[in-house]
C-alpha cells in the first residue's frame, strides 16, 4: 500500500509520517507519531475533544486531512507542561476542578490556550465562545470557565 | 450570593454528627488530575498495539426483521480484511447481562443469526487493517431481510396480537422469578378511598422518552493475544467485573485466561455498563491472533448505544379538601427496548421508590418492564428512579393547582416526616424534605404562608402516622401473579381504557374480612406474601392534622418571602434516632 | 490532465478508500471535478472529512484546490464578491464583510469556523447552512468555475441533483447599515446546531419597507426564500401593526422537516414569533 509522505511539527520537534491518502489529521497524531493527548470524540467536528492548533489557531484535527499540515506547526496539549513545570491553564484547571472525565480537557485546554494567546485578558463572554465547540459532560463548565479567567490574570501577573 | 450546600448541610446536622473533617466538605484535588490536564490519562484507546485491527458490525437497517441470508463474500475479498465474524463463530451466542447474579433468562445474541429487534442490531463483523477498510467491506455485505412488523410503544407491546419482540419473553414483558409480570406494592386500600365521595380525585399521565448518555468517549475495547494463554483487553466499561464476566460466559473460557485493564473512562453516566465490545474484540483476538479494536463512532454510540429507556406512568391521588393525598395510584411501563439488559432491576427500583417522599396512607402500584423494537436501555444516573420523580413531581404541581393550593406548600403538608411509615413498611428518619422547601422557598424569594413555614419533619411524625394500614390483597393473599396465558392487558381504572388485568382480582368489599400483612415479613413487591395472623386492625389511617387552619391559607400569605426565624437544626432527640443511630446508620435515605 | 497536479496520494489495489487530488488552480480542479464521477471538492473539510471518517461509498476521489484566488474579498460597487474558499474566521476579521460577521460568528465554534467556508456552506445539508440563508437574503449570485453565474436559489434548488460544479465566488448585495438583519435559534445555549435561522435584508424608502428579501435556514431542505413574508412587507412600516400580516404568512408555503432537534409542527408554530422578535428588534 503506498501513502503519502507528510513533514510537519509537532510540538516544536520535526516529525515525517507516511500517511494513508484521506486520512485525518486526529489519526495521524494517535497511530502516527503516538501523540494520544487529542482524542476521538466524534469524527464530525461536533465535541471539539480533537482540538489542537495549526499555525497557532484552533483545528479539529478529525476534520482536518492530514496532508494539509505539511510544513506547518501543530500544536498539541502534550506541549502545554515542560516536564514537571505546568502551564497557567493546566494549574488552574487542577485548582478549580474543571476536570472529572478528563476525556474533553486536552481539547479544552487547547481551545482555551488559542483564545488566551490571541485574547490575554477575555471576558467571560469570550471565554464562553471560545470553548463553545468543546462539549464536557460531566463539569456543567462553570469550573471550566472559571480555570480559564484564572489562568488568564495568572499569565498576565507571568508576563508582567 | 453562592449557595453553599456544604455549609448548609453541616449546619443542620450540627448536632447529629461531626462535620469539621480533613476531607468531607473541603476542596479537593481529584488524586487523577494531573494526568487529566496533562492530557497522559490513558483511556482504552490510548493504549498503542503493533498490528492493531480495527472491527466494525454490519447492523440491522429495520426495527425488526428476519434475516434471510447474509453474502459476505464480496466483503471477504477486499483490501484488508481479515476475517469476517458471524454468530456462528461465538462459542455461546446468548446471554443477559444479570444472568451473573442469577437474575433473568438469556436473551440476547453478541451477534443475530435469525432475526433483529432493534435498528442497529449486529448480524456480522468485519476485521480490518484499518478502519476505513472495515467500513468499506461492511458496506459490501448484503444481507436479505424479511421485514417483520415492529411495536415500537410499550402499552402497545401488551396489546392483544402485538408482535413479539424476544422470544426468551412471549409475552413482551419480563417475568419476575419466571412468575410475576410486573412489581408489586400494595399498601392500604386505596380502593376503598378512590369510593369515597368528600375526596378530589386527580389523574395524570406522564411520559419520558429515551435519554442517551452521550459520553464524550464512545464506548469501545482493545483486546490482545497476552502470554500465557491469555488476553488483555483495555476497555472504557464503566463495570469491568461484568464485562469480564459476559465475555467469559459468551465466549466460553474461563475468566482466568482474560486480562481486563479498565478504570479510565472517558464519561460512562450508565451508558457503559452493559457494553458488548469487550466479547467481540477479545473474540476478534482469538480468531485472527491479533490486536483488535472494536469501537462505536459518535453514529453508533447514539443509534445502538442503550439509553435510559422509555417510560409511561399513570398516577391517580385521592386528595382531601385540605390538600392531604390519602391515596396514590401508579401504573408504570418501563420501555426496556429489545433486550432486558438492565431494566428488569430498573423497574424494581422505580417500585421501591413510591410513592416518592410523601407519607401517603393507601399506596397502589404495578410497574412492568416491557419489550418492544427500540434500542435496548440500560442505566442512567438516577437510573430507575429518575422518570417517575418527574412523574410524580409533576404531578404534585397538578395536585396543587386542582385543590389551589400552593405547589411548596403541598409538598410540605405531605413530606415524610421522622418516624412515619413508608410504604415500604420501612419508618422514615433522617426526613428533611419539609426543610429542603424552606430554603428552596427562601432561596427563590417564594413566600410560604403559615402554617407550613412553621412545619418540621422533627414534629408530628409517627405515632398514628406509623401505622401499617390493613392492605387489600388479592383473593388468595398474594400480591403477585403468574404470567397470562393471554396477553398482558393494562389493568383499571386509571385513565387509558383498559380491562383488568386476568390475574389480579381487585380488592374484596369492604365488609368482608381481608388478611394483614405482617411488616416483618413483608417483602413488599413482587413476592408471594405470607399470610400473616390475623392482627386487630390497625388504627384510621391517619390522624387528622393537628390545629391546622382551614385552607383559606392562600389569603394568609406574607407578602415577604419565607424566612425561617431560626436555622433548623437536629437534636438527639428526634424520634427513630436511637433506633437507627449509630456509628454507621446515618445514611441518608 | 493532471498536468498542474501538485501530488496524487492513492492506495495500490483494486479497490481503495479514497485518493486525494491537489491542484493549484480552480480550473484544473473544477475539470477534475467533472471527470469520473466519483468525485467530492473538498473545501475546509467540515463536510467532507466528515464523510470520509464515515466511509461515505458516494465518492472515491477527492479534489481540493489551493487557489488564491479562492480566498479573496473583492468590493464591486453595490455589491461584494466572496471567493468561495474564504473561512468564517476570515469573514469575522474582514472589513469589508462586517455585516456578514455577526453570521459568521454563528457557525460552529472556533475551530470550525477556521476551517469552514462561505462555498461549503452552500452545501451544508439540513440543518446547516445558516450562512446560506444570510447570502440568499442579500440576493446572492454565484459563480462558477468558468465563469458562469446564476442566482444562489437556483444553485440551491439544483443541489440534490447529481454532481454540482466547483463555485468560485458568491456576490451579494452590501446592506445599507441597519438594514440587514440575522437571527439563529438554537436549543443549545450559547450555541448549537439550527431549529431555525432567519435572514432579513429590509431596506425602506421613507420609513415604508420597499424590495424586503428574507429567507430561512433549516425550514426546508435547503436554505430558502420566503416570498409570501416578503410581498406582506412591501410598503409596511416595521411596528407590531405593519408586520402583523408579515407573521400571518410566516411559513406560507413551508414544510418545515423534523429531525432530532424539533418537529415541522414545532418549526411552524415558533416561526412567527422569531419572524417578529428579528422585525421589531425583541430580544430573543
Amino acid at each position: 500500500m503506498s501513502k503519502t509522505p507528510l513533514q510537519f511539527r509537532l510540538n516544536g520537534a520535526e516529525k515525517a509520517v507516511f500517511v494513508e491518502a484521506g486520512s485525518n489529521l486526529l489519526d495521524v497524531l494517535r497511530r502516527g507519531v503516538g501523540d494520544m493527548t487529542p482524542k476521538y470524540g466524534c469524527g464530525q467536528g461536533a465535541c471539539g475533544t480533537c482540538t489542537v492548533l495549526v499555525e497557532g489557531r484552533p483545528r479539529l484535527a478529525c476534520l482536518t486531512l492530514a496532508e494539509t499540515v505539511s510544513g506547518q506547526h501543530v500544536e498539541t496539549a502534550a506541549s502545554l507542561s515542560d516536564g514537571p513545570d505546568l502551564d497557567p491553564l493546566q494549574d488552574c484547571f487542577m485548582e478549580h476542578f474543571a476536570a472529572q472525565c478528563g476525556y474533553c480537557t486536552p481539547g479544552m485546554l487547547m481551545a482555551a490556550k488559542a483564545l488566551l494567546d490571541r485574547h490575554p485578558a477575555p471576558s467571560r463572554e469570550q471565554v464562553v465562545e471560545a470553548i463553545s465547540g468543546n462539549i464536557c459532560r460531566c463539569t456543567g463548565y462553570e469550573p471550566i470557565i472559571t480555570a480559564i479567567l484564572d489562568a488568564a490574570t495568572r499569565r498576565g501577573r507571568r508576563a508582567g | 450570593m453562592t449557595i453553599n450546600t456544604v455549609e448548609m448541610r453541616k449546619e443542620y446536622f450540627r448536632d447529629e454528627r461531626d462535620d469539621s473533617l480533613n476531607e468531607v466538605g473541603q476542596p479537593t484535588r481529584r488524586q487523577d488530575i494531573l494526568g487529566h490536564v496533562t492530557g497522559r490519562s490513558r483511556f482504552y484507546d490510548d493504549h498503542a498495539f503493533d498490528g492493531l485491527l480495527h472491527m466494525r458490525c454490519v447492523r440491522s437497517p429495520h426495527h425488526h426483521a428476519r434475516i434471510r441470508r447474509i453474502d459476505t463474500s464480496r466483503a471477504e475479498g477486499m483490501p484488508g480484511v481479515r476475517r469476517v465474524v458471524l454468530a456462528a463463530d461465538v462459542p455461546r451466542n446468548l446471554n443477559t447481562l444479570l444472568s451473573l447474579i442469577n437474575f433473568g433468562r438469556d436473551d440476547e445474541p453478541l451477534i443475530a443469526h435469525a432475526k433483529t429487534a432493534y435498528i442497529g442490531e449486529p448480524v456480522a463483523a468485519i476485521i480490518a487493517e484499518t478502519e476505513g477498510q472495515a467500513r468499506d467491506a461492511v458496506a459490501a455485505v448484503r444481507v436479505d431481510w424479511e421485514e417483520l412488523p415492529a411495536v415500537l410503544d410499550a402499552e402497545e407491546a401488551l396489546a392483544p396480537g402485538a408482535p413479539v419482540v424476544n422470544e426468551a419473553w412471549p409475552h413482551n414483558v419480563f417475568e419476575y422469578h419466571d412468575k410475576y409480570t410486573h412489581q408489586k406494592l400494595r399498601f392500604g386500600d386505596v380502593e376503598s378511598i378512590f369510593r369515597r365521595n368528600d375526596l378530589r380525585v386527580v389523574e395524570g399521565r406522564y411520559q419520558m422518552s429515551p435519554i442517551e448518555q452521550a459520553p464524550t468517549e464512545t464506548c469501545g475495547a482493545i483486546a490482545a493475544p497476552e502470554t500465557n494463554d491469555r488476553y488483555v483487553c483495555h476497555t472504557a466499561t464503566q463495570a469491568l467485573f461484568f464485562s469480564l464476566g459476559t465475555t467469559a460466559k459468551l465466549l466460553d473460557l474461563p475468566s482466568s485466561r482474560l486480562h481486563f485493564i479498565g478504570g479510565t473512562v472517558g464519561g460512562g453516566f450508565g451508558g457503559k455498563v452493559d457494553s458488548l465490545h469487550e466479547p467481540l474484540a477479545v473474540l476478534g483476538a482469538m480468531l485472527t491472533g491479533r490486536p483488535v479494536k472494536c469501537m462505536w463512532d459518535r453514529a453508533e454510540e447514539m443509534q445502538v448505544g442503550a439509553p435510559r429507556g422509555a417510560e409511561r406512568w399513570y398516577l391517580k391521588d385521592a386528595v382531601a379538601a385540605d390538600g392531604r393525598i390519602l391515596a396514590r395510584q401508579f401504573r408504570g411501563y418501563f420501555d426496556c427496548g429489545a433486550y432486558t439488559r438492565l431494566s428488569s432491576y430498573a423497574v424494581q427500583k422505580a417500585t421501591a421508590h413510591l410513592p416518592g417522599p410523601y407519607t401517603i396512607p393507601n399506596v397502589h402500584a404495578d410497574t412492568y418492564c416491557v419489550f418492544t423494537n427500540r434500542t435496548p436501555a440500560t442505566a442512567m444516573r438516577g437510573f430507575g428512579v429518575t422518570g417517575v420523580d418527574f412523574a410524580i413531581e409533576c404531578h404534585m404541581d397538578k395536585v396543587a393547582e386542582e385543590v389551589g393550593m400552593d405547589p411548596i406548600e403541598l409538598r410540605i403538608l405531605n413530606a415524610y416526616r421522622d418516624g412515619d411509615m413508608k410504604a415500604h413498611r420501612r419508618l422514615a428518619k433522617n426526613c428533611a424534605l419539609i426543610e429542603c422547601c424552606h430554603v428552596a422557598a427562601e432561596k427563590a424569594g417564594w413566600p410560604l404562608a403559615e402554617p407550613y413555614r412553621s412545619m418540621s419533619s422533627l414534629r408530628d411524625g409517627g405515632g398514628e402516622r406509623a401505622a401499617i394500614p390493613q392492605t387489600a390483597t388479592d383473593e388468595d393473599g398474594r400480591v403477585g401473579s403468574a404470567p397470562p396465558k393471554t396477553p398482558i392487558r393494562p389493568t383499571s381504572p386509571l385513565p387509558r381504557p383498559a380491562a383488568p388485568m386476568p390475574s389480579v382480582r381487585p380488592a374484596p368489599p369492604v365488609a368482608k374480612p381481608r388478611p394483614v400483612l405482617d411488616p416483618a415479613q413483608q417483602d413488599a413487591y413482587g413476592q408471594p406474601i405470607r399470610e400473616a395472623p390475623k392482627a386487630p386492625l390497625p388504627p384510621s389511617p391517619r390522624p387528622e392534622p393537628v390545629a391546622r387552619p382551614e385552607p383559606s391559607l392562600q389569603a394568609a400569605k406574607p407578602a415577604e418571602p419565607y424566612k425561617s426565624a431560626e436555622p433548623f437544626s437536629r437534636g438527639t432527640k428526634r424520634p427513630g434516632s436511637g433506633r437507627f443511630g449509630g456509628l454507621s446508620g446515618m445514611r441518608r435515605r | 490532465m493532471r498536468s498542474g497536479c501538485i501530488w496524487v496520494s492513492r492506495h495500490d489495489g483494486a479497490v481503495m478508500a479514497v485518493t486525494v487530488e491537489t491542484y493549484a488552480t480552480a480550473e484544473e480542479a473544477g475539470r477534475a471535478l467533472r471527470t469520473g464521477g466519483d468525485a467530492r471538492y473538498l473545501g475546509g473539510g467540515t463536510i467532507v472529512m466528515r464523510a470520509i471518517n464515515y466511509g461515505d461509498q458516494s465518492f472515491r476521489r477527492v479534489v481540493r484546490a489551493t487557489d488564491p484566488a479562492l480566498r479573496q474579498v473583492r468590493a464591486q460597487g453595490a455589491r461584494v464578491e466572496i471567493g468561495s474558499g474564504v473561512t468564517m474566521a476570515e469573514v469575522i476579521d474582514s472589513r469589508e464583510l462586517a455585516f456578514l460577521a455577526p453570521v459568521a460568528r454563528w457557525i460552529g465554534g472556533p475551530a470550525v469556523r477556521e476551517v469552514a467556508t462561505v462555498g461549503g456552506n452552500l452545501f451544508a445539508e439540513h440543518p446547516y447552512g445558516d450562512f446560506a440563508a444570510a447570502l440568499l437574503a442579500l440576493d446572492a449570485v454565484v459563480t462558477e468555475v468558468g465563469g458562469a453565474t446564476r442566482p444562489l436559489e437556483a444553485l440551491l434548488s439544483a443541489r440534490t441533483r447529481g454532481t454540482q460544479p466547483l463555485i468560485t465566488a458568491v456576490s451579494v448585495m452590501r446592506p445599507e447599515a441597519g438594514a440587514f438583519r440575522f437571527a439563529k435559534v438554537s436549543r443549545v445555549k450559547p450555541k448549537g446546531v439550527s431549529v431555525m435561522s432567519i435572514a432579513a435584508w429590509l431596506p425602506q424608502q421613507g420609513g415604508r419597507i420597499s424590495g424586503a428579501r428574507i429567507a430561512y435556514g433549516a425550514m426546508a431542505a435547503t436554505p430558502i426564500r420566503t416570498m409570501g413574508v416578503e410581498r406582506a412587507l412591501e410598503g409596511k412600516t416595521l411596528d407590531a401593526a405593519g408586520i402583523a400580516p408579515a407573521l400571518s404568512a410566516a411559513t406560507d408555503g413551508l414544510q418545515p422537516p423534523s429531525d432530532a432537534l424539533a418537529s415541522g409542527w414545532y418549526r411552524r408554530e415558533v416561526a412567527p414569533v422569531h419572524l417578529r422578535r428579528l422585525l421589531l428588534g425583541e430580544a430573543a
